[in-house]
């Protein structure tokens, strides 16, 4: 996506990130192998933008993460958020920056989960009616009011995670990270994180960049969309355009009245029948409403579910798209001798 | 002017984390009070030992059960306080390993304090309160003719002694970064050199005493400037102010472990996840 210099809130430039890995190779050898987890990464997100980024496990994303929020130094290329160069300013960029790590939290766990957010006041030296405006807002958003004295250790998995999300928040930043921000949550938690995601973003125009595995925290939350494989970047751009470049399909499954032959539906295709229940599997562009109201039409329908095509098949289909245009990825790995 | 910015906002951070512990600690009280009774009982052991040393014996090295008694008390009351300050940079490993360091990481405030007083934990006191009593009862039992100057060296060793240890702490923490399970390494030399300490320097090999003078200068945490006090000659050859030197000693082993930490953070790789 076209984001000019001047706009640009996140601007990554041929970033790399290469680890030496010392492997044991026998008795009192070491084989080193150096492995490029971000290789020559860029891209630009432009302030107000909520962009997922996904990716297999190891493609590289936490590492970019890590990056933008100055845990982990670069080997080469250019990186800046607000200007500034994450590692080298780390502790400047802290202010503007709220990260939320869905493994690990923040908050204290043998203390009320107010005494996490004081602390949080204190340590980013929030103005006081700030405090109070932000805490207010957050805790009736996120519906912890009634959980502020309660030990963090007693909090469920849901509410600790919306515990976090409020401490990543209260100092006002203008980028949020989200590393799996619903990961483990049940469904009722996750869809009440993902509207205040959007309300946040909505009313404070807050920069969200969010990792997951859930491609309807994506459908939900983001108009772009980027995939990260083996630390290069395969995809940016809508979510519908990911799709279409994976030729991913949605399932659309009928009941009949009765037992009939496979439905003929362009340009859906019956991949399954079982009694008077067919699967129909269609490119995840198409309009559902528009097929069903074909198949009703000629079809006696009982009853009907569409199914949503998961975030790895879709990548995985994407990443193994013939003419893939972005090329083979290549073995990012190298021997460097021991 | 920014490093003593720096400072400032590391001690404001480390105060501020360490009361969040001490609250947490205080919520599981009996658990706190058991653990203070404990450590008090574990280190008073440790200066019976010598108590029993001396019951055998009139001199260990040629110094007497108070001079003894005088350089335990310097090296335990100094680490005590590196210990009680800095001690938790002993579980940064573990910190690293388990992938919470990140989180500290993400905050607008020095690393190095947050994990200076993450865990911080006042069970500790129970070192420096035996160290104490026995510093204080070497001094009004050892022969020494005191002067202003002599008196004046005592909190200088205590203080300086101190910095000297949180000097070895935070370097240790540093190569801890690089090789994460490194954290008996360290120990070698926390709780390996305050009892290296505990000893005079007569009972050790040359070849060990200039190595803690002149390569990780742990002698000027008591042995040099005890020495000054009691009116020994120096464990190995050194200038008459030598004994004066202490602070300056502890100055530049504190500025080169920053160094060494800030060089360690940069290179910091972080867990896979």
């Amino acid at each position: 996506m076209a984001v000019s210099d001047d706009e640009a809130f996140i601007d990554v430039d041929k970033v790399e990130k290469v680890f030496d890995v010392r492997r044991r190779a026998g008795f009192l050898r070491r084989e080193l192998r150096r492995v490029r987890a971000v290789d020559s990464l860029s891209f630009r997100v432009a302030r107000g933008e909520m962009v997922g980024y996904i990716g297999p496990n190891g493609a590289g994303k936490s590492t970019t993460i890590k990056m933008l929020t100055g845990i982990l130094t670069p080997s080469g290329g250019r990186l800046r958020v607000a200007g500034i160069d994450p590692s080298r300013e780390r502790t400047r960029l802290a202010h503007r920056i709220g990260v939320v790590f869905g493994q690990r939290t923040t908050l204290w766990w043998d203390l009320p989960l107010i005494d996490s957010y004081r602390l949080m006041h204190r340590m980013y030296r929030i103005p006081d009616a700030r405090y109070r405006e932000n805490l207010d807002r957050l805790v009736h958003l996120l519906d912890l009011g009634a959980l502020l004295d309660v030990p963090v250790r007693q909090l469920s998995l849901g509410q600790r995670m919306r515990g976090d999300v409020v401490a990543a928040l209260l100092h006002d930043p203008e980028v949020l990270y989200l590393d799996e921000p619903t990961i483990g949550l049940d469904v009722i938690s996750k869809a009440r994180v993902r509207e205040f995601l959007r309300e946040v973003n909505a009313e404070r125009g807050t920069t969200v960049l969010l990792t997951t595995h859930d491609l309807q925290d994506i459908e939900r939350l983001c108009s772009r969309v980027m995939v990260i494989d083996r630390g290069r970047l395969m995809y940016d751009g809508p979510l519908a355009g990911l799709h279409e470049v994976g030729e991913s399909e949605r399932t659309l499954v009928v009941d009949l009245e009765r037992e009939l032959p496979p439905i003929e539906a362009e340009p859906a295709r019956v991949v399954r029948v079982e009694g008077p229940r067919q699967w129909l599997a269609f490119p995840a562009g198409e309009s559902a409403a528009a097929l069903v109201a074909r198949i009703a039409a000629r079809y006696p329908l009982v009853d009907l579910s569409v199914r949503e095509p998961d975030i790895e098949s879709v990548i995985a289909r994407m990443l193994h798209a013939p003419g893939d245009a972005a090329g083979l990825p290549q073995d990012r790995s190298e021997g460097v001798g021991s | 002017m920014a490093e003593r910015g720096a400072v400032v906002e590391g001690v404001r951070a480390y105060r501020l984390i360490a009361v969040m512990w001490v609250r947490s600690s205080m919520t599981y009280r009996t658990s706190f009070a058991v653990t203070l009774l404990g450590n008090l009982m574990v280190t008073g052991l440790d200066f019976v030992g010598i108590l029993l040393m001396f019951s055998q014996v009139d001199s260990l090295g040629g110094w007497s059960l108070y001079e003894v008694a005088f350089l335990y008390g310097l090296s335990a009351t100094s680490f005590g306080l590196s210990d009680l300050a800095l001690g938790s940079l002993e579980g940064l490993g573990g910190r690293m390993r388990d992938g919470s360091f990140d989180v500290l990481m993400v905050r607008p405030a020095p690393v190095l304090a947050q994990v200076g007083a993450d865990r911080f934990a006042l069970r500790r006191l129970g070192r420096i309160t035996q160290g104490l009593v026995v510093l204080c009862w070497a001094l009004v039992s050892v022969d020494v003719e005191w002067t202003a100057a002599k008196a004046l060296l005592v909190p200088v060793m205590v203080i300086s002694g101190a910095a000297i240890f949180c000097a070895v702490f935070v370097a240790g923490a540093a190569f801890q970064i690089l090789a994460q399970d490194a954290a008996e390494v360290q120990n070698a030399f926390t709780y390996g050199g305050t009892t290296l300490l505990q000893y005079p320097p007569t009972v050790f090999g040359k070849d060990l005493v200039r190595g803690v003078t002149f390569m990780l200068p742990l002698a000027f945490v008591n042995w040099v400037p005890a020495a000054h006090v009691l009116g020994r000659p120096y464990p190995v050859g050194l200038p008459g102010w030598a004994a004066f030197a202490s602070p300056a000693v502890a100055l530049v082993c504190c500025a080169s472990a920053g160094l060494a930490w800030r060089a360690g953070l940069r290179s910091y790789r972080s867990t896979g996840s």
